[in-house]
């Protein structure tokens, strides 16, 4: 009761952190993908390269968030720049493993006439590899999204907003219907995210 | 019988061993191809024929040896050049599964730059030439093809182009045998007699004798017989050839005792 007697009234605050947050997560995850996808082709045409950026990006991933996040304020500050930072840094493994198992794992045979057709790495990467691996890709992005969406409340600490903010702020005034709200609204979207882009994902395997 | 031929393709004491093999997959072999010729390479399973021509395009180096297509060290060439003038249609045919039949058959002919009347009309009459209506099968995806009918379009594809070279690897081992005829009635009328060499693989000896100007028997990496059909029947180099064109009169006894 209590807890929605306090929606009621700080109806402008939850709604400020959940939009704040959404945009971080959002910022993050195209960065992310943009940065992902780079890095999968460059490791689809140097194998070495490949093995050694998908290691460094495990060990990344293997940090704890906020030791990673208190690792970056010394090198780039405070506030949500340096947040956006390191969601992108934990996504890397998510997003490679998948994206790059997905581009190894398409039909030999369709890449076996693909070459013997004089298609060049680069084509083949583009016209048979991608347009085979939609399925992983998109596993690997609703991964990183659900899992961009939990970290995300953590960066509140380094001054970056969001849901997370309803979280500290709630420790520091000891206001246990913040800290509830804040999870609700983090755990909420975070099922919310999964449950929609699931339905998304059937649909592009029915195809 | 081409005396003077350009010689398309040799082979000059080409071995290849796979990586922790004890064995060579291909073993010293030698032949020379003429421009023209339609040669058909028969073999057991696992005698080296699919690595033979996978090298013929680069798609696997020699361990040793050389191959020289017109008279050019392929092993010197880019590999993609090299791909682009020979047509390839593989054992598992591999038509892209995202891609509709149209567009499967279509994709050296973008590689090249053909414009898109041209492409056009060239996919119509390599469907016809398949065997298939385009109307019917154009817009169709590979999973939605029978096996036979994947491996016709894995063929059509492979001769968009219209190349000088055709690595055939198979190309009729899921076609049953009415349809099997008339593909070959219509290869050899593509093939067409001078200007066109084909590599061709098969297990079907009757096939083998059938199509070849000239046939390469292979066992075991090696290229036991190189001859002439009618050679190939009369005098057998070794036991293994004998074996198979006894193979191919045992059937024969038994359709005479069925009719
Ligand atoms: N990529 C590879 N790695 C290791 N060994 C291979 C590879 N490809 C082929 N081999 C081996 O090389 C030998 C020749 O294989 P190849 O595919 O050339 O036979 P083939 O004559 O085409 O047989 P089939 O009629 O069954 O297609 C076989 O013993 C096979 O196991
Ligand atoms: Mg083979």
């Amino acid at each position: 009761m209590e807890l929605i007697q306090f929606a009621h009234r700080n109806y402008n605050l939850l709604l400020r952190a959940l939009s704040e947050h959404i945009q971080m997560v959002l910022v993050a995850l195209v960065l992310s993908v943009i940065l992902a996808g780079l890095l999968t082709v460059l490791a689809m045409l140097f194998k070495r390269l490949g093995t050694f950026i998908t290691y460094l990006f495990s060990v990344i991933y293997s940090i704890p968030s906020i030791a990673l996040f208190a690792l970056m304020i010394p090198v780039l500050g405070l506030g949500r720049n340096t947040a956006i930072t390191v969601l992108v840094l934990y996504n890397q493994f998510i997003l490679l493993r998948n994206f790059i198992t997905g581009f190894n794992e398409v039909d030999h045979a369709a890449v076996e006439a693909a070459t013997g057709m004089g298609m060049t790495r680069i084509q083949i990467i583009f016209k048979v590899r991608l347009p085979l691996s939609l399925k992983p890709i998109f596993v690997g992005i609703r991964l990183a999204l659900v899992s961009t969406i939990a970290i995300a409340v953590i960066a509140a600490f380094i001054g970056a907003g969001g849901i997370g903010l309803l979280v500290t702020i709630g420790l520091e005034t000891n206001n246990n219907n913040r800290i509830l709200w804040g999870i609700i609204l983090s755990v909420g979207l975070g099922l919310a995210t999964n449950a929609v882009l699931e339905l998304v994902e059937k649909r592009i395997k029915q195809k | 019988m081409m005396e003077n031929a350009a010689v398309a393709i040799e082979y000059r004491n080409v071995s290849k061993c796979f990586k922790g093999a004890g064995y060579n997959a291909v073993d010293d072999v030698s032949l020379s191809i003429n421009e023209g010729e339609f040669i058909t390479i028969l073999g057991s399973s696992g005698s080296g024929k699919t690595t033979l021509l996978r090298m013929t395009n680069r798609l696997l180096d020699p361990d040793a040896g050389n191959i020289i297509l017109f008279g050019e060290n392929i092993c010197d060439a880019n590999p993609v050049q090299v791909r682009r003038r020979i047509g390839y249609a593989i054992q598992q045919v591999g038509l892209f599964p995202h891609m509709t039949v149209a567009q499967n058959i279509a994709v050296v002919p973008k590689l090249l730059k053909w414009d898109k009347e041209r492409i056009d009309n060239r996919v119509r009459e390599l469907t016809e030439l398949a065997g298939l209506k385009p109307d019917e099968f154009l817009h169709r995806y590979p999973a939605q093809l029978s096996g036979g009918q994947q491996q016709r379009i894995g063929l059509a594809r492979a001769l968009a182009v219209d190349p000088k070279i055709m690595l055939l690897d198979e190309p009729f081992g899921a076609i049953d045998a009415i349809n099997r005829l008339n593909l070959q009635d219509e290869l050899k009328r593509i093939h067409g007699g001078l200007k066109k060499t084909f590599l061709f693989v098969t297990h079907d000896i009757n096939e083998a004798l059938k199509l070849g100007t000239r046939v390469a028997v292979m066992n075991e990496g090696r290229v036991c017989q190189f001859d002439t059909p009618e050679n190939i029947a009369k005098n057998p180099a070794d036991g293994f050839v004998e074996s198979l064109i006894h193979s191919c009169r045992q059937q024969e006894k038994f359709w005479e005792g069925l009719v």
